[in-house]
């Protein structure tokens, strides 16, 4: 093996690399949020929503997950354009990941739906509660604590799966590591700095998701948590 | 001058589909046999062998499978000294990547299997890879099947990613017809289509799977 490693060069553009972290994480963060909403709303219209959007909601996760997250990016930065719908590189990835979050996440949302049981509803139809305050106040809650840790996964995937915008030329760390590798010549060298540091999100990620869950959802509603207050 | 879409682009975008079954039936038998392999570790009473098996599952697990791709490729020309085609490169990435979720599935059926199988076989004096062979690992398979179906899906769908450094599947298909034809508007949906076309029957079948032997579990923990 005649080829010497050299690193030097993945150092002197390493504040390169983390503003393009940073991007991933921003893109993520904001893909997180919009998904979440799209979510919450499916999966309030899978469980309580009249038939035909029930339907609508049942079609839209099903495209979600039985096709690739790359040819729904094509999709929406290449084919919609055609239809008047033009999104620059950047808006195309937001709402791609947004949209193929939304789908995962409605169905670990509804899973949590379900797992309310049905004395929940009768009680806050028993307090005289309207429809909406009773989604809002005892079935959401409960859902999406018991779905919290399926959600911190997928929100894992995101993150890492975000490094596919870089297909539609949107800018993030990989992008911004193609376009580093390209001048330097350093490929091999600067795609090992960036998957290092795509490791070090998603482990941080982890932590951080992790930490909230223990903190807020488990110790928040023991019994004993009088030793917090 | 431009072509349209019409029957020969459909048909090789068709013909294309071949190249991603080939690749996810290349990955998954690869990362059949390694993700058995490593699940094995995984569950030893090694620590060495856990703490491998966990450290290799936790860095395919927690980086992005582009990134996999582009280590592999660029890796493999850097150990050989040549360009190489996509094709090996590609394979490689996709068997460590299979290999690692599967293990990570597995490990969690032979776990979930229950602690009491394990010392009801050691009451019976069996050694421990007896109790793997012929107590553990039946029961861990039933557990295993949903989950692993799923995954399939996964790595199909993964697949896809394979067009981004030059692998000529159905989605690099897709891009030369549109080079071609300047359709993207028709052309993407239709690669869309025939994903979902071969992902969506997979789908029915896992969740029938699942509904299958989830209630079997039921019925398991009832007795």
């Amino acid at each position: 093996m005649s080829y010497v490693f050299q690193f030097g060069v993945v150092w002197e553009h390493l504040p390169d690399l983390l503003a393009g972290a940073w991007l991933t994480i921003t893109l993520s963060t904001g893909a997180f949020m919009l998904g979440f909403v799209i979510a919450v709303a499916c999966a309030a219209g899978r469980s309580l929503g009249p038939r035909a959007v029930r339907l609508a909601v049942s079609a839209y996760v099903e495209v979600i997950r039985n096709t690739p997250l790359l040819v729904q990016l094509f999709v929406i930065y290449f084919s919609l354009p055609a239809l008047g719908l033009r999104m620059d590189a950047g808006e195309a990835a937001l709402v791609g990941l947004a949209l193929n979050f939304g789908g995962y996440a409605t169905e670990i949302i509804r899973s949590g739906i379900e797992a309310v049981s049905r004395g929940q509803l009768e009680a806050g139809r028993a307090l005289g509660l309207s429809w909406y305050r009773i989604f809002r106040h005892i079935v959401l809650v409960q859902a999406l604590t018991v779905a919290y840790p399926a959600l911190a996964s997928q929100f894992i995937l995101l993150l890492l799966g975000s490094s596919i915008v870089s297909a539609i030329s949107a800018q993030e760390l990989t992008a911004v590591t193609n376009t580093l590798q390209s001048t330097t010549f350093r490929s091999f060298e600067f795609y090992f700095v960036a998957t290092a540091l795509y490791l070090a999100m998603a482990l941080a990620a982890r932590l951080l998701l992790d930490g909230v869950y223990w903190t807020l959802l488990v110790r928040g509603r023991a019994p004993s948590s009088g030793r917090r207050a | 001058m431009s072509r349209d879409f019409e029957l020969p682009e459909l048909l090789f975008l068709i013909a294309a589909l071949r190249w991603t079954i080939a690749l996810s039936a290349v990955a998954f038998a690869g990362g059949f046999v390694g993700g058995f392999i490593v699940a094995l570790a995984r569950v030893s009473r090694l620590p060495v062998l856990r703490w491998c098996a966990a450290g290799y599952i936790g860095l395919v697990q927690g980086t992005p499978l582009l990134m996999q791709l582009f280590l592999a490729y660029f890796g493999l020309a850097v150990l050989t000294g040549v360009r190489l085609d996509p094709w090996p490169a590609v394979a490689l990435a996709f068997t460590l990547y299979a290999t690692a979720f599967l293990a990570e599935i597995w490990r969690g059926a032979i776990e979930a299997v229950p602690q009491a199988q394990w010392e009801a076989g050691a009451a019976l004096a069996l050694p421990r890879g007896r109790i793997l062979r012929w107590i553990v690992l039946p029961q861990a398979l039933r557990i295993a099947i949903p989950p692993t179906s799923g995954f399939l899906i996964q790595l199909i769908k993964g697949t896809s990613v394979a067009s981004i450094i030059g692998f000529i599947e159905l989605t690099r298909a897709g891009q030369l017809i549109v080079n071609v034809t300047f359709q993207p508007m028709t052309v993407y949906p239709v690669v869309a289509m025939l994903y979902f076309a071969v992902c969506w029957p997979l789908s029915l079948v896992a969740g029938r799977l699942e509904r299958r032997f989830g209630r079997h579990q039921a019925r398991v923990e009832l007795l």
